[in-house]
């Protein structure tokens, strides 16, 4: 396996992978996102893609990132919004792959703290964040619905 | 969050457990280890073994196997055999129809649900990496041993 950035041409299969796995085709907001975290500031921005080495063409799973400090009174912090795996290739290690390959990224970009926000409910990569050492962190997140 | 030490003895013998596959452990042996009597235990692992959390073995070197799938099982399957984790209860007083008592409600449930989703969200395999991390001394959690992986087929 190998961990590298995305490229346009991986885009069809990142879309793809999305769509199966959420069940909710988006080519324009993936389109959207790859001119954004694809393309523009790229020492801070990290869209990484994993790759089956032997089969090029085959797309294993994908992870999204960026130095953020927009939290009140937070440093800077790398921010992980988006990770996918191939359903079938789950448990392989791709998941740790690419998290491995995003911490590198962030520590390169001076940012010594990785942090992401995943529902209640959401078992499955809440096991894996926990899993990978992720904690809860001193945020706690609010909302309210606005009548 | 405080919790019973029945419910504490459960999750350090599912730990002990989960870290010797294919060993069996006594009652005796982990009851040892954590200072606790074996009778006090003994019933903690009766309870487990009703719920498919550990087997036990008979005969000679006897004892309990952990019977789960340490990457599946969570915090929340062994507490939730010995605790309730549902602090709000309406006790049909006066006070539940009140807005006090349902604003009450309200802020008690949102901690129950946090401290559902934590403890729903750590494997015992995650437990584990956990307490190997304390055990060397506070370093980075992927620095543990490493977790076996199943190898994909023709990948070495």
């Amino acid at each position: 396996m190998r961990v590298r950035r995305v490229r346009s041409a991986d885009m069809a299969n990142v879309i793809a992978l999305d769509a199966h796995v959420t069940k909710l085709p988006k080519p324009d907001y993936w389109t959207d996102v790859f001119r954004r975290y694809g393309k523009q500031r790229l020492h801070e921005r990290f869209f990484l893609v994993a790759e089956d080495r032997a089969e090029r063409t085959r797309l294993l799973g994908f992870i999204i990132g960026e130095v953020r400090a927009w939290e009140f009174g937070s440093t800077p912090c790398g921010w992980v919004f988006a990770l996918s795996v191939e359903p079938e290739l789950r448990l392989y290690g791709t998941g740790s792959a690419l998290l491995d390959a995003m911490s590198a990224e962030f520590k390169k970009a001076g940012v010594s703290k990785m942090r992401t926000m995943v529902a209640r409910d959401a078992r499955l990569p809440l096991l894996f964040f926990r899993s990978e050492g992720l904690m809860a962190g001193p945020y706690i997140q609010l909302e309210k619905d606005l009548d | 969050m405080r919790l019973q030490i029945s419910t504490q003895l459960a999750i350090f013998a599912v730990l002990e457990l989960a870290g010797r596959e294919g060993e069996q452990l006594s009652v005796a042996d982990i009851g040892e280890k954590y200072g606790v009597s074996s009778h006090h235990l003994a019933k903690v692992m009766h309870v487990m073994g009703r719920a498919g959390l550990v087997r036990s073995v008979r005969g000679a070197g006897g004892g309990y196997q952990f019977a789960g799938n340490a990457r599946r099982t969570t915090l929340l399957d062994v507490v939730q055999l010995f605790e309730d984790l549902n602090s709000v209860e309406q006790d049909g007083g006066a006070a539940d129809a009140k807005p006090e008592g349902q604003a009450l409600r309200q802020v008690l449930s949102e901690i129950d649900d946090i401290a559902r989703a934590t403890l729903g969200s750590i494997t015992i395999a995650t437990m584990r990496k956990l307490a190997d991390r304390h055990e060397n001394g506070g370093r980075q959690l992927k620095a543990g041993p490493p977790r076996p992986r199943p190898q994909r087929p023709g990948n070495p």
